[in-house]
């Protein structure tokens, strides 16, 4: 069964209606083919529209659907031979981050994400994408085992953000944090980062600051969630909606700020209407932005990336 | 908890961040409730004489403390395009700017100065949480690039106290890219066979103990220092259990291997002058 937002309620009615008509045709022999022809070109129109014009924080729903596509599927769809790695070397495996080799198109890559999980088994194994500091340090250790065998690496991002709790703290959270984007700045390979989902501050910042930072057309990239800005600036979480315009956290706001670099279209009405498009729209982007990194040698790489990101915000994109 | 502390001890600290305090003022140590006169407080940095509490201190203080004779030169830092998002909420972030600039007369949350430090050459980093909380947008994460650059130039090792809240939410995206921004600051002081020694101060907490903050050669923090990733009560809100005690204080991060040491704000300057001289003057006959 398809998971309907809030705001997709007249699209979901008049997918039902579709249904209902098309079982009564199937059961009394009646010719409706008409009405549901025009029925579908309602609900297309509709679903063409609304998506059109998502707001921020309808984006925001968007970007946390359940039944989007997640880090995982992106993983089994694209990279052939995956095979995970585990752990951090010093205190445990973080399911919350995904990480290994494989080959994307035939080259080998190290693969790296933030996985919330699809169901509920594999949303409380992988703390529904909340990392600790295992995971971010599992991030780097991987980031520079790449390095080491000049293996570009790519990541996926999709988290609320790093997790908020006591353990994460006495072991270090912040410094994991700090450590894994040093990893991705000073990686001697291509780093191609996409954000698939939620990028939720510093948790998503630990595996963003590639070269190329690519975006989904729906998903979100904020400093700070849209309710928890509501509650600390307008003292009550139920102006996320209010909170969401006003930070700014759309692929168009991001990609007009010059936070990111391409914005990859997904499909009409969602990446969760229609996973398998999404995802390979996601691996052309990728190998789209690949390409030119790799004709790059390693120091100009590094000393593009840094400059890159040492641009951002000094003058209001022309 | 009396009604007497209630409603004294705001008072007193608005006071005290004034830089003309009149002579005849008592100060009430936060911590322990007695009371010391201005001058004495003054004298001992802002530590309590009767229970050792650190209080808070402006990035002003910071400066004179730090630097030998307290004498030392401010440099100017870039400027950033204000307000990039136009950001509103109860308030404009303009007006909480302007608001922010008139109460500490600084451009915004970062202070950056050199002089010497126990005589060895020295660019020092200061966050001031009273303007905006300390938060970091592009005009703080640009001081720390500056600072960095700076301590490349003159051949110093740069030294920054924390103190902040995090990110500067009304500048969205943008105050998140401060992290890898100020990341790239800390290896281009790394790079130059240069020093980096942060000074965690009260509190440092979400994006700036994230990057920059974490990354120091050398950690020190203050007695008693709140420094953390996530704020107390979001954890609370998320495990639903009683934070222990001492829980995100300095000596709690010290005793998890997160933290070098801890030092006393007394002891700072020595302490900073001698691990300069270690690291830098490899052979003390020789030099």
């Amino acid at each position: 069964m398809r998971h309907f937002l809030e705001f997709e309620k007249p699209i979901a009615e008049l997918e039902s209606k579709i249904e209902e008509l098309r079982k009564m045709s199937e059961a009394d022999g009646l010719n409706i083919a008409e009405e549901v022809a025009k029925l579908t070109e309602k609900h297309d129109r509709l679903l063409r529209a609304t998506y059109a014009k998502l707001t921020a924080w309808q984006k925001t729903q968007v970007a946390r659907h359940e039944d989007r596509p997640k880090t995982g599927d992106y993983v089994r769809a694209l990279i052939t031979e995956f095979t995970p790695l585990a752990g951090d070397r010093a205190f445990a495996d973080d399911a919350a981050v995904v990480g290994g080799l494989g080959r994307f198109r035939g080259r080998s890559v190290a693969v790296i994400g933030t996985e919330r999980g699809s169901d509920t088994d594999s949303r409380v194994k992988s703390n529904f994408g909340m990392a600790r500091p295992e995971g971010y340090r599992k991030a780097r250790r991987l980031i520079e085992l790449a390095g080491r065998f000049g293996l570009p690496v790519l990541t996926f991002v999709d988290t609320f953000g790093a997790f908020p709790g006591i353990d994460a703290e006495a072991r270090g959270q912040a410094e994991a944090i700090a450590r894994s984007i040093e990893a991705c700045l000073e990686a001697p390979v291509p780093v191609v980062v996409t954000i698939i989902g939620e990028g939720g501050s510093g948790g998503a910042m630990a595996l963003a600051a590639g070269d190329t930072v690519l975006m989904l057309e729906h998903a979100v990239y904020s400093v700070i969630t849209p309710e928890g800005c509501a509650a600390i600036l307008w003292k009550e979480a139920s102006q996320a909606a209010a909170a969401a315009e006003a930070l700014k956290i759309t692929a168009d706001d991001l990609k007009r700020l010059g936070l990111i670099d391409a914005i990859v279209p997904e499909p009409l009405g969602g990446a969760h209407r229609d996973a398998e498009t999404t995802i390979a729209a996601v691996g052309d982007a990728i190998a789209a932005a690949l390409a030119p990194l790799l004709a790059l040698d390693a120091p100009a790489r590094t000393a593009r990336r840094r400059d890159k990101f040492l641009e951002m915000g000094r003058e209001p994109p022309a | 908890m009396s009604w007497l502390t209630e409603y004294v001890r705001p008072k007193i600290r608005t006071l005290l961040r004034r830089e003309d305090v009149p002579d005849n003022l008592w100060v009430q140590c936060p911590a322990c409730q007695q009371m010391m006169f201005h001058t004495e407080v003054e004298k001992h940095l802002k530590v309590c004489t009767h229970c050792g509490h650190h209080m808070r201190a402006s990035a002003d203080d910071r400066l004179r403390w730090t630097f030998d004779g307290g004498t030392f030169s401010r440099i100017e830092l870039p400027k950033v395009p204000a307000d990039p998002l136009r950001f509103r909420d109860s308030q404009r972030y303009a007006d909480r700017l302007r608001g922010a600039r008139e109460k500490t007369h600084h451009d915004d949350a970062l202070l950056v100065a050199h002089g010497t430090i126990g005589g060895q050459r020295a660019v020092v980093a200061v966050m001031d949480f009273d303007f905006m909380g300390g938060s970091m947008g592009a005009a703080v994460g640009e001081g720390i690039v500056a600072a960095a650059k700076l301590a490349v130039l003159q051949d110093a090792p740069l030294i920054v106290f924390t103190a902040s809240g995090g990110a500067r939410m009304q500048e969205g995206a943008i105050s998140l890219m401060q992290m890898p921004r100020t990341t790239i600051a800390t290896r281009l002081v790394k790079e130059a066979g240069l020093p980096f020694i942060v000074v965690l101060t009260d509190p440092t907490t979400g994006g700036v103990t994230a990057s920059f903050a974490m990354l120091g050669d050398i950690q020190i923090a203050e007695p008693g220092a709140m420094i953390g990733f996530a704020g107390a009560r979001v954890i609370e809100q998320t495990v639903r259990e009683k934070l222990p005690e001492g829980f995100q204080r300095a000596e709690y991060l010290h005793e998890h291997g997160i933290v070098d040491m801890v030092v006393k704000r007394t002891e700072l300057a020595a302490t900073l002058a001698r691990l300069i001289l270690l690291l830098r003057v490899k052979d003390l006959e020789a030099a």
